[in-house]
């Protein structure tokens, strides 16, 4: 089973490096939303400083949800996550590795790159690490709550629009639980709690989310 | 073989033509309950209950705000409870209870959205606060929206159904965060004061009124609901002929 699974994972990253497009977008989109920011509020270092950890991680949620679009979709299309689904591996199992191999390409990413940008923005010297373990901590259950909704919408019509609607309700406390953290390491209010939710959440997400992401797979392959 | 029995009696109102015929006989019934305890509701909320020693009259816009946020919930779990049953048994009327209740459940959540902030202008000095509770039901609002779109959002309608019902099972987590949201943050939104521990903390003169309501409101779904139900049945009958008509 792990060598199935193994081989998918294989396959996924290796498709996304030869078409780095897909991929490269997401993160690209994270970057230069991020960089439009201070030219929209304006360059003033503390209002930057202010706003930083919710701008990052806005930017972090939207870049994630764009790029989950095409989590199953390519698959669908082409026919290959039919077999995927007749495979004798579970289906949740598939997903949980379908999300791994998404986040290591777009995901971690955006986790290197957000102290680079937390620089552009003049964040609190106190925030980077809190910020770099709240978005280790985050992204990947984005990606896990995301691949729910990017299995519901296979083959909807305006599938885009409609997965955000979908989304992100069930990112919010993802991103009150990450920005919190943030700004709690910057007042020095100490920042486990908050990073102890985000695990829990994250743990949850692990759990529950490829049982509904494989429930609803199941139902669009029907 | 009792098992089997209990099977079928359960399986008795899922019968779409059976349903079809409670839900006309039920409907008019519902409606008159629903005007009656919402009119007698209404009359003591405005006329008879005493003004709040704190909030003086604007405490009677709580005899609307605080049961249309409990159908809300109400309406949001019946959906959640229909789409278990759904995915569980694929019962067809399932499917349609849930797709005809989000937008009743969806208007009930707007208008505990709105009346509770026409309430907090006067009372907290704002239209809106960021807090858990009122973040939490904002949250339960797009819930509703993505069931409703995600519901009309295939050319196959059981495919659009069985979506939205695993949607709406996954959304009912945000249910629990609701009710608790005024308990496990310090929020500005009022703790639980009716359904606690230890008996509500308000007066009966204001409990008569909130209960009057919360029937009234409770028969208008179920009203809502049967004619809901009865016209989508009718209109994939429709279809289902016109069908028929245009391939001999």
């Amino acid at each position: 089973m792990l060598a199935g699974l193994a081989a998918i994972l294989r396959r996924d990253l290796r498709l996304a490096l030869r078409q780095t497009a897909d991929n490269g977008m997401a993160v690209g989109f994270f970057v230069l939303t991020v960089i439009l920011f201070p030219l929209g509020v304006g360059p003033e270092p503390a209002v930057l400083a202010r706003v930083a950890p919710g701008i990052l991680w806005v930017t972090a949620l939207l870049a994630s949800m764009l790029s989950l679009e095409r989590l199953f979709a390519a698959d669908y299309e082409d026919g290959s996550l039919d077999l995927m689904a007749l495979a004798p591996l579970p289906l949740s199992l598939l997903v949980l590795t379908k999300c791994l191999a998404h986040w290591l390409l777009t995901g971690l990413p955006m986790v290197v790159l957000a102290p680079l940008l937390g620089l552009l923005l003049n964040l609190e010297p106190a925030g980077y690490g809190v910020l770099v373990l709240a978005m280790a901590l985050g992204t990947p259950a984005l990606a896990l709550v995301g691949a729910i909704g990017a299995a519901l919408t296979l083959g909807a019509r305006r599938g885009g629009v409609l997965l955000s609607l979908l989304v992100l309700p069930l990112y919010i406390p993802v991103l009150i639980f990450g920005v919190a953290a943030v700004d709690a390491a910057i007042y020095g209010v100490g920042a486990r709690p908050h990073l102890l939710l985000l695990g829990g959440a994250l743990l949850a997400a692990l759990a529950l989310c490829p049982l509904a992401s494989a429930a609803a797979l199941r139902q669009a392959l029907e | 073989m009792s098992q089997r029995r209990s099977g079928s009696s359960l399986h008795r109102f899922a019968n779409p033509s059976r349903f079809l015929r409670l839900g006309r006989r039920l409907t008019p019934w519902f409606a008159v309950l629903a005007a009656a305890f919402i009119g007698a509701g209404l009359y003591v909320g405005l006329f008879v209950a005493p003004p709040d020693y704190q909030q003086g009259e604007s405490v009677r816009i709580m005899y609307v705000h605080v049961p249309a946020a409990w159908m809300a919930l109400f309406v949001y779990s019946c959906i959640a409870a229909a789409s278990v049953a759904s995915l569980v048994w694929r019962h067809p009327l399932a499917d349609l209870i849930a797709r005809a209740s989000a937008p009743v459940g969806a208007g009930f959540t707007a208008v505990a959205l709105i009346t509770g902030s026409l309430w907090g202008q006067p009372m907290w000095g704002t239209w809106w606060v960021w807090d858990a509770r009122l973040t939490s039901v904002l949250i339960l609002f797009f819930l509703y929206l993505g069931h409703i779109a995600i519901n009309n959002a295939f050319d196959d309608p059981t495919r659009g159904a069985r979506a939205a019902a695993i949607l709406a099972v996954v959304g009912f987590v945000n249910v629990p965060i609701i009710k608790f949201s005024v308990d496990w943050w310090h929020t500005l939104h009022q703790p639980a004061s009716v359904f606690r521990l230890g008996g509500p903390t308000i007066d009966l003169s204001m409990l008569v009124p909130l209960f009057l309501m919360a029937l009234g409101f409770t028969f208008y779904y179920m009203m809502l609901l049967m004619l809901r139900v009865r016209s989508e049945i009718v209109a994939r009958k429709i279809r289902t002929v016109q069908l028929l008509q245009a391939a001999p």
